[in-house]
């Protein structure tokens, strides 16, 4: 076991009775790093990371958190160290108040009452939450539900944050609020796991994407080598992002050359600068 | 022609709520236009969706002032569902509008709540399972639906009433992105085959973009820019609600090309804009 690994799946097999929904699973998430799993519904995605908090067991092969085996570790151990955000914010609030709510969770873990008040203040800043405080988590809307839900779990600082669909139904300035808010965690040294279809939000974001169909790992590796390509994308059932697919059909008519990398709407810019006269 | 949407000096605050959630607000909408409407969360985006089928005020208590009309229905006067057959509504989440035993019975259910007769009715149900492909799913219980044909059959269901408006408030933020697609494909179809007014709410132009005829940007519950969606991206306004990567790079270009041109919405109209400055055909589009 190597200790620059945050989360190691060997060989992993899962099925719901007789259906086999992930197979032959296998990955390497190290230290730090932002990881960002796409696919289809019902690719197998939310139960990939279902096993990284031991919520779900294997059924053959080895889920290895933290040097922690989490077929033999109890989910309240993982949960202390693998922070986990569910895509519908509603199975995981439950407080009266949203202030609460993030207390909760910080006392759950035996925080001690004064940094429960500091990390609690400082949640609600950040997300942006104070001005509902004494407001139920219901009467929130679905966007500022998913940020609670993200608070309460940044709150009590776990190594590992999975996130499932942490975009879905956030607006721009919401969305971009998120984006910095992994970048501050990467600098945190943390280790990052998100599941969506965003694409536009994972080309920008991640750090290795990991690429699912059928329930088996179709393609892993940087973000960009793997949005270069149209076709595992397709493979895949995803778009190709905006920026990446103008350039593939510029390169496929020869009007930029096909071995430029073009990834971003600034490299599209100076390329189309330097290949098409004014 | 007239408006089939017409709203003056709107303003409304929910009960037990000191600011309003809408303020000042006049809008047209004319048959068969599809309507994308967005802004920051909280903007009044959804209040204005309940507004036009009358769940405010009916529903929802408060104080509402201005004129509110929706296909010659005041709908302060107009119980909501009487306006259920004008307004067809689609929300985020189809399971909770799902309630039925099977999607035919969840077709049917609308039907017979607003009193049509049995052979109507039974009409009316396989039209629409044929139209939009649920044949062989007339059985199913929703929720043994994906998200995406769950968000079809509450689709369905309301096209069944045939409203000539149908109001969707985020209808796609938990679909990936081709089951997405699918649903827009669908109501774009409506749009232009049935002239069915749509209003769309959504966050990410970006996929939302090519299928939308007009487009509304709210922000603290103010209309701050409306028009065709390649006008209203060029506007500074238009940066709060997130700039789709085409329109970015078609911003900076312009200029140095001199560009006139409308504003590409999609990978393929940034191409073919490019594809023609390359070939010196001046802007192309």
């Amino acid at each position: 076991m190597d200790y620059e690994d945050a989360i190691v799946v060997k060989n992993l097999y899962f099925s719901y009775n007789e259906k086999l929904v992930l197979k032959n699973i296998n990955l390497q998430i190290k230290k730090g790093e932002i990881v960002t799993i796409m696919g289809e519904n019902g690719a197998g995605k939310t139960t990939l990371i279902k096993h990284f908090n031991g919520l779900l067991k294997p059924k053959k092969g080895k889920v290895i958190v933290l040097g922690m085996d989490t077929s033999q570790t109890p989910v309240s151990q993982l949960a202390r160290h693998v922070g986990m955000v569910f895509q519908n914010p509603d199975y995981q609030l439950f407080a009266e108040t949203v202030e609460e709510e993030i207390a909760t969770a910080l006392r759950n873990f035996g925080f001690p009452e004064e940094k429960v008040k500091a990390r609690v203040e400082w949640a609600l800043k950040v997300f942006e939450l104070d001005k509902y405080r004494k407001r139920s988590p219901y009467l929130l809307s679905i966007g500022e539900r998913k940020r609670l839900s993200i608070a309460s779990v940044i709150s009590y600082d776990p190594p590992i944050v999975v996130l499932d669909e942490p975009t879905a139904g956030q607006d721009f300035l919401q969305k971009e609020k998120i984006a910095e808010l992994l970048f501050l965690l990467k600098q945190m040294k943390k280790t990052i796991v998100m599941v969506t279809h965003d694409v536009e939000f994972a080309i920008k974001r991640s750090d290795r994407i990991v690429l699912m169909a059928d329930g088996e790992i179709i393609a892993q590796g940087p973000t960009f080598e793997i949005m270069s390509s149209i076709e595992l994308l397709e493979r895949a059932r995803l778009k190709p992002p905006q920026i990446i697919e103008t350039a593939y059909i510029l390169k496929r008519k020869k009007i930029l050359p096909s071995e430029i990398s073009i990834f971003t709407p600034k490299d599209l810019v100076e390329a189309i600068a330097r290949n098409v006269d004014a | 022609m007239t408006a089939l949407i017409e709203l003056r000096d709107v303003y409304f605050t929910y009960e037990g709520e000191k600011n309003p959630a809408l303020k000042g607000i006049n809008l047209e909408i004319k048959e068969g236009e599809f309507v994308l409407l967005t802004g920051p969360s909280g903007c009044g985006k959804s209040t204005l969706c309940r507004l036009l089928n009358g769940l405010i005020p009916h529903f929802y208590g408060g104080d509402l002032k201005g004129e509110v009309i929706v296909d010659g229905l005041d709908v302060r006067s107009t119980p909501t569902y009487e306006m259920a057959k004008h307004v067809g509504m689609v929300f985020q989440n189809p399971e909770n509008q799902l309630f039925n035993s099977s999607v035919e019975r969840e077709i049917a259910f609308g039907l017979e709540s607003l009193g049509f007769p049995p052979d109507e009715m039974e009409r009316r149900v396989e039209e629409v399972l044929r139209a939009f492909n649920l044949v062989e799913l007339r059985d199913t219980p929703p929720y043994m639906l994906s998200g995406g044909q769950q968000q079809k059959v509450a689709i369905a269901s309301i096209i069944a009433l045939r409203p000539k408006i149908i109001v969707l408030d985020e209808p796609t933020a938990n679909l990936d992105p081709l089951s997405a697609e699918e649903i827009l494909e669908l109501l774009s179809v409506l749009c232009k085959d049935q002239n069915i007014t749509i209003i769309l709410v959504e966050h990410r132009l970006e996929i939302a973009l090519k299928y939308a005829s007009r487009l509304i940007i709210m922000k603290n519950g103010e209309k701050i820019a409306d028009g065709t969606p390649r006008d209203v991206l060029l506007t500074k306004e238009a940066e709060i609600v997130g700039i789709p990567p085409v329109v970015e790079v078609y911003k900076t270009i312009r200029r140095r090309y001199r560009i006139t041109g409308v504003t590409p919405l999609t990978p393929h109209d940034l191409a073919n804009l490019i594809e023609s400055l390359a070939r010196g055909e001046g802007n192309g589009l």
